[in-house]
């Protein structure tokens, strides 16, 4: 396969300085409303702010890739004395808990790091937390050539992986009778 | 489609256990907005002034505002509405945290709670699902400690919980509605909880809250972004710490506590103690702030850092906020402020208003003092040990008396002015620091002043920390200041207030208590009450709005943003008037339950330097200038000008309102 350049977009989390507030969770979900910024609902969110205020625990963890199945074992993690439940700190949307997909569908969510044209400076939920908690970088790597999948593709996809290719074909086909 | 609100009510009837989803009227917006807007017209129609407190009749709202839910920052506030046990009259505590969006998410931009269930039940949002739900097992339970439980109990994390403590259950007057980091605190909301076996409220969502215009909106909101980073990053100069920036005080993160303990009153709002910031004193104090606050917190969508979350010497954690830091230790005499951490965490688990509960524990150490209460009523039982002589221990027991209605305490739970009346033997002037029978906070001061002489007597708050915010508290000494900050103030609602400002000395002719004089201290107070009804309204914490100097949100970017969420196109003047209506419809509330002019004065001994005449005149200019009769009841000229005839034929009825009375 061909080598690339490709920028790797990161975002930086500083969990000691999250106040907890979730403001990045709405601006997600407003950003990526359509028509943008008509709603709002952090369920759809590509980050979550993963908290238990009287185990002082606070993390943020952004959408990663699908995952069709669960994992075949968990982790614990113990850190600084805190005992984190299993999954807190995997950004996987995965059949095991309800994070990562959409309320309504269930179809997976993932960080696109706000992507859009003209392309924003830096993704929205950086931009609107003021207490520094999220820092955007970017930098180059040589990587292999990929196809890139389209949103409606990362859905379909899913959608195949769980119900088989010919199901949802045969479900596609009547929908469009219908119409 | 309904913009910023849901369009949805839940109405639960506690007798039945009936729960129903009632879908509201689109024109309320239009003529109250939201929150406390709405809410006050919905007691209006429905609560008339025969009932009770703990009548079934009495209603207990919940309410979102119209910015809940929205990227709005701050837009936190729950507002609970309901007649106090303590005031009888509509009282209106809020609560910041996380409740009010995760309301909006389920679908619903108010529960409504109607009658009284006959077990302790807890309801549960989720969505479209909606249950009341056995809480036998949360009885006696903490109210920190049980929305965790719930959580667990539902599997749900991410619920938001409300719940009340055993004071709540027992009917305290003081009893607050403890929620994530924050509270609905003021008069006695949780006892309505208790009275109607609420042990508690989850909810859950997972729905979108809409908005009419989201791009306007938020272009709208990058003003208010750039000022709040601007504000944070330049206090502003030559005011207090505590004023010199934006959202609730800062007490979690400020350290330096010499203005309060020097300025405000130690035990039953007696003692300035004006050498208490020693080298000594301050050393401790910040040693165990630091020590004990473990992380800096916010509410949801808020960006600034009023909470803690502490834990004191490795005891359990749970979270504080504003003046609660201090207030123990102060109304106990106790000068080191681990004691107000330890007890603090108890009454939070408990359930109390950490404001006018220590007034309460003092009020009783004072009659203990002076021989009114003695050794009898601090007696032990076979359950609980005798009240023990040190000062901290003695705070501790009672306490655990009042939130248990125990012995002395279940006289002390109904509150000051009416524990001194049930007590007798002298003990009612000892009830110094209540204004319409409910405590305030622990201020004694030197000259009257006109602002506060009328926000103490006359606003429907009745809290009047919670009131007060736009106008610095005293002037600037020197002209170059006070040009300085009328220069750089564009929240300003007119331009005259500058010259206000300007003229404003500390000694002479234009000091107080004759400046600002009675009409300018009316319009003032009036342009004050006016951004906390927007606030109320939209539900923005007044942190970043009424209660500040120069805030990110007024008068002159609410219409912008009001219109954007909502669709509808509303001006400055359109914003004023329904806020208007909604104040005038809450006087009126008040005014049928019995409120007039004579309730409204501050305490007696709140100024040394006092001027019956001139405060006679005060409140009458104020009233003249809000449109009410000299009996402070809205006239029917103003009430038709708000669109509230109904109301004015409503109070002639009762007799109230009299012909041709102005």
């Amino acid at each position: 396969m061909a080598k690339i350049k490709k920028k790797i977009k990161t975002i930086k989390i500083d969990a000691d300085k999250c106040n907890g507030c979730r403001g990045c969770e709405i601006i997600c979900s407003a950003f990526h409303a359509n028509p943008q910024y008509s709603s709002n609902n952090p369920a759809r969110s590509r980050i979550q702010v993963i908290t238990n205020r009287l185990e002082n625990k606070w993390l943020p963890v952004f959408a990663g890739e699908y995952a069709p199945a669960e994992c075949m074992g968990r982790d614990k993690y113990v850190i600084d004395g805190k005992e984190y439940d299993e999954c807190d700190f995997c950004r996987a949307s995965c059949p095991s808990r309800d994070l990562f997909k959409e309320p309504d569908s269930g179809l997976p969510l993932k960080c696109d790091m706000c992507e859009s044209d003209p392309p924003l400076e830096k993704p929205m939920c950086v931009q609107i937390c003021l207490n520094d908690v999220l820092t955007y970088e970017e930098r180059e790597e040589e990587v292999d050539e990929d196809v890139k999948l389209e949103d409606v593709e990362v859905g379909l996809e899913s959608m195949v992986t769980k119900y088989g290719l010919q199901k949802v074909l045969d479900t596609v086909a009547r929908m469009s009778q219908k119409d | 489609m309904r913009y910023a609100e849901t369009g949805f009510n839940l109405e639960i009837d506690l007798a039945t256990g009936n729960i129903e989803r009632v879908e509201t009227d689109p024109k309320m917006m239009e003529t109250h907005l939201g929150g406390l807007g709405t809410s006050v017209k919905i007691h209006w129609d429905r609560v008339p002034p025969e009932v009770k407190p703990f009548d079934a009749e009495n209603l207990l709202i919940f309410s979102t505002g119209l910015f809940n839910g929205t990227p709005a920052f701050s837009a936190n506030r729950t507002v609970v509405t309901f007649v106090s046990p303590q005031s009888n009259l509509l009282a209106y505590p809020m609560m910041g945290g996380f409740w009010s969006a995760e309301l909006k998410y389920a679908g619903y931009d108010k529960v409504i709670f109607r009658n009284k269930s006959p077990k302790w039940v807890y309801l549960w949002i989720h969505n479209d699902k909606v249950e009341l739900r056995d809480a036998s097992h949360l009885q006696g339970k903490g109210a920190l400690e049980t929305q965790d439980l719930i959580r667990k109990e539902l599997k749900e994390p991410r619920a938001q919980v409300a719940a009340i403590g055993l004071a709540g259950e027992n009917r305290c007057f003081t009893a607050s509605i403890e929620q994530s980091r924050s509270s609905a605190s003021r008069l006695g909301g949780g006892a309505i909880m208790g009275d109607k076996k609420i042990k508690a409220i989850a909810v859950r969502g997972t729905k979108d809250v809409n908005l009419a215009r989201g791009a306007e909106f938020m272009e709208h909101m990058k003003g208010v972004t750039e000022y709040i980073n601007y504000r944070n990053a330049n206090p502003i100069p030559d005011v207090m710490t505590i004023l010199s920036g934006i959202g609730s005080p800062q007490e979690m993160v400020h350290t330096d506590e010499k203005w309060h303990t020097e300025n405000f009153a130690w035990g039953n709002a007696r003692v300035r103690r004006k050498d208490f910031w020693s080298k000594e004193n301050e050393a401790n104090w910040v040693t165990t702030q630091l020590g004990t606050v473990k992380r800096l917190i916010s509410c949801y969508n808020c960006p600034q850092h009023c909470g803690g979350l502490v834990s004191y010497q490795g005891g359990p954690y749970y979270m504080m906020k504003c003046f609660g830091k201090l207030t123990y230790c102060m109304a106990a005499y106790v000068d080191d402020l681990g004691f107000n951490f330890r007890i603090l965490n108890r009454a939070t688990e408990y359930g109390v208003d950490s404001f006018s509960t220590p007034q309460i524990l003092a009020f009783a150490v004072e009659l203990y003092e002076a021989g009114i209460l003695t050794d009898k009523d601090f007696e032990g039982t076979s359950t609980y040990e005798a009240c023990p002589s040190d000062k901290e221990g003695r705070f501790f027991w009672l306490l655990d008396r009042v939130a248990r209605r125990e012995g002395i305490g279940d006289i002390l739970a109904d509150g000051v002015y009416y524990a001194a009346r049930a007590i007798g033997k002298g003990a009612e002037v000892f009830d110094h620091n209540t204004v319409k029978k409910h405590e305030q906070l622990p201020l004694k001061l030197g000259m009257m002043d006109p602002l506060y002489y009328l926000m103490y007597s006359t606003n429907e708050k009745i809290s009047i920390t919670q009131i007060e915010g736009q106008w610095p508290q005293t002037p600037f000494p020197t002209m170059e200041q006070r040009e300085a900050f009328v220069k750089d103030w564009p929240q300003l609602p007119d331009d005259h207030f500058k010259q206000y400002l300007l003229d404003w000395e500390l000694r002479g002719e234009n000091a107080n208590p004759y400046y600002p004089t009675p009409q300018m201290a009316a319009e003032i107070v009036d342009w004050m009450e006016m951004l906390h009804n927007i606030d109320d309204a939209v539900c923005i914490c007044a942190g970043m709005s009424s209660f500040c100097l120069k805030p990110p949100y007024h008068i002159h970017n609410y219409p912008k943003l009001i219109s954007a969420a909502t669709g509808m196109d509303l001006d400055e003047a359109g914003l004023k008037k329904i806020v208007n209506r909604s104040r005038n419809l809450h006087r009126a509330f008040n005014n049928r339950r019995g409120m007039t002019r004579a309730d409204e004065k501050p305490p007696e001994d709140h100024w040394k330097k006092r001027f019956p005449e001139l405060e006679e005149q005060i409140l009458s200019t104020y009233y003249k200038f809000k449109g009410w009769n000299m009996n402070g009841i809205p006239t029917r000229e103003k009430l038709e000008e708000l669109d509230l005839g109904y109301v004015a034929e409503d109070l002639e009825k009762r007799g109230i309102l009299k012909d041709g009375q102005d």
